[in-house]
């Protein structure tokens, strides 16, 4: 499996409040979550964001409440992947669950700016900065998390 | 090498001898915990994988705290839909407005929590049952869903910083202000991935309630859970509450700690952790000049007897200054019925406060208490982020009920040993 697209860049931190604030939480329809993804930060996100984008942020990305609707709402927005150098474990443990894409790597978080175009092989966990010639490794996910990205969520893992 | 309390539960609920550090197990659930806003999206997952019914209908809790009493269509449809489903599969911990509370102050005083147990919860806080020396930790509405069906999730055992806690806490100084304090010297992800233990001396100093604030917030350094040491205050707490068997585990001598910390409770002073992340703090002392237009006294960290007491005392006989709003909240309605029998509640009514049915609502911005454009609140909350409590141009200062009460009444942050 693999996925390419622009870095969206962030900082250490991102918070759930801010990926999906809990003001929109009364719905828990993806699309309609989408539209409000990381406004509270980064309010051209969503006109910006193509399918196929990946977040880049630093340590802890996705610290704080354990809304689902946070991933949820960036795999909606069409995030093929989000990388960081640390994740929140409740965040960690939802993206798998729904099957988002996420990789720790906190060299390729620093040598990466907004709008680099990445390749990123979730196989083998490595990941090319297309922009500036640059390779990455992160290590890739064990057998079983790689089926339940690939069936789309637990759920479905699950119930095949 | 030796287990710590966390792992010694884990190996417990899994049918092993011994766990390590790292290694993923399947684990026996106790109890599984929703809201109004996590289950829906479980309810939804559950339907979606074709399970027609939960695992024990004894062994879920489905509690509507959130966005209740309804603030608006959306937020009825989503507890109706819960409602529904509790109905159905027969939930016998589901707990409709009238009988609520605050989830984390409710599971415990509903006996449903005791020693030995693992409770996951989608919910971040969930990590407030470790005061009873209980395993819980915060999961999403996937791990819910799998959890009711199932009764089993898996976990990746964590490493372990262990807290060693000496001294008496002085003054006004309560167990918001030493996790404060704590989280400020670690960071926000400076437990992340693992457990939290605290023990020592000094916990006879702290109160149950001190002790449910202290856990609740452990997720705020990034913990995958807090626990602390059982005790005899613990087992009272226990035998008043529930007539669950319950199991007590202490740490083996050669646990093996990532880290120690010593905290001499006596030296800590109220705490307050500035926009707009719970590890931005400063001492009161170093607070400065902070004028405010809302203090919240409440919530699953601060929303327990001890936090009404302590606000009614420092409210009582004197006025919330002009201009600034007070919102009390009670964590259930025992709680709220205690404080009415105890006087609390005319004490902070008369001071010009509100007193709220429980509710999560103004801590996450929800309603009963939301922030406009460059307002300020003092708040005994357990977050400060960015748009947090309303408009993602106001501020949060996490602090004590005390601080928060003193405020409250100059309309500045203020030291409670100040008026």
């Amino acid at each position: 499996m693999k996925a390419k697209g622009k870095v969206f860049r962030y900082q250490d931190n991102v918070d759930t409040d801010v990926i999906i604030p809990a003001r929109h939480l009364n719905t828990s329809d993806p699309k309609e979550l989408a539209r409000h993804c990381m406004e509270d930060i980064d309010k051209d996100f969503i006109n910006n964001v193509k399918d196929g984008d990946i977040i880049v942020a630093g340590k802890n990305f996705g610290c704080g409440s354990s809304r689902e609707h946070a991933p949820i709402a960036i795999k909606a927005s069409g995030v093929s992947c989000v990388i960081a150098s640390s994740f929140a474990r409740i965040f960690f443990r939802n993206s798998i669950n729904i099957g988002l894409p996420i990789l720790e790597c906190e060299e390729a978080v620093k040598g990466t700016e907004q709008g680099d175009e990445l390749e990123v092989d979730f196989d083998t966990g490595t990941i090319r900065n297309l922009t500036k010639g640059t390779t990455f490794s992160a290590q890739p996910f064990p057998e079983f998390m790689q089926r339940i990205i690939e069936s789309e969520g637990l759920i479905n893992y699950i119930k095949v | 090498m030796g287990m710590t309390m966390t792992q010694k539960i884990l190996a417990a609920h899994t049918g092993l001898e011994k766990v390590v550090p790292g290694q993923l197990i399947e684990a026996d659930l106790d109890l599984v915990l929703g809201n109004d806003i996590t289950s829906p999206v479980a309810v939804n997952e559950f339907r979606k994988a074709g399970f027609d019914k939960v695992f024990d209908t004894r062994k879920i809790a489905i509690v509507p705290d959130h966005f209740t009493p309804n603030k608006d269509i959306k937020a009825a449809e989503q507890c109706k839909l819960i409602r529904e489903f509790s109905h159905e599969m027969k939930i016998e911990n589901y707990f409709e407005i009238g009988e609520m509370g605050i989830e984390h102050c409710l599971i415990p005083e509903k006996g449903l929590a005791v020693p030995g147990d693992l409770i996951i919860g989608a919910d971040s806080h969930t990590c407030t049952y470790g005061a009873l020396g209980v395993f819980s930790t915060g999961v999403g509405s996937t791990d819910m869903a799998a959890g009711m069906a199932t009764g089993k999730a898996w976990f990746k055992v964590p490493s372990a910083l262990k807290f060693v806690l000496k001294g008496k806490p002085q003054g006004w100084v309560s167990g918001k202000d030493v996790i404060l304090h704590i989280i400020g010297m670690i960071g926000v992800d400076g437990a992340l991935y693992k457990s939290m233990e605290f023990m020592g001396e000094g916990l006879i100093n702290l109160s149950m309630d001190d002790r449910f604030t202290m856990a609740n917030m452990a997720i705020e350094a990034g913990a995958k859970n807090g626990i602390f040491m059982v005790d005899e205050r613990t087992l009272e707490y226990v035998r008043e509450h529930s007539n669950k068997p319950y199991k007590v585990y202490e740490p083996d001598e050669d646990a093996v700690y990532e880290k120690v910390y010593e905290i001499d409770l006596s030296t800590i002073r109220p705490t307050v952790a500035f926009p707009h992340l719970p590890d931005n703090t400063r001492t009161i002392d170093e607070v400065g000049d902070v004028t405010i237009d809302q203090v919240v006294i409440g919530s699953c960290t601060n929303g327990r007897m001890d936090d009404l007491r302590v606000a009614a005392k420092i409210l009582k006989g004197r006025k919330v200054k002009k201009g600034v709003r007070c919102i009390v909240f009670p964590g259930t309605q025992n709680i709220y019925l205690q404080a009415l029998k105890e006087g609390l509640i005319a004490d902070i009514v008369e001071s010009g406060a509100v007193f709220s049915t429980p509710t999560c609502g103004p801590c996450l911005g929800g309603h009963m208490g939301v922030l406009a454009k460059g307002e300020r609140a003092v708040s005994t909350t357990n977050r400060n982020f960015v748009g947090r409590m309303g408009h993602v141009e106001s501020e949060v200062y996490l602090a004590s009920p005390a601080v928060a009460a003193a405020s409250a009444v100059t309309g500045k942050i203020t030291d409670p040993d100040a008026i």
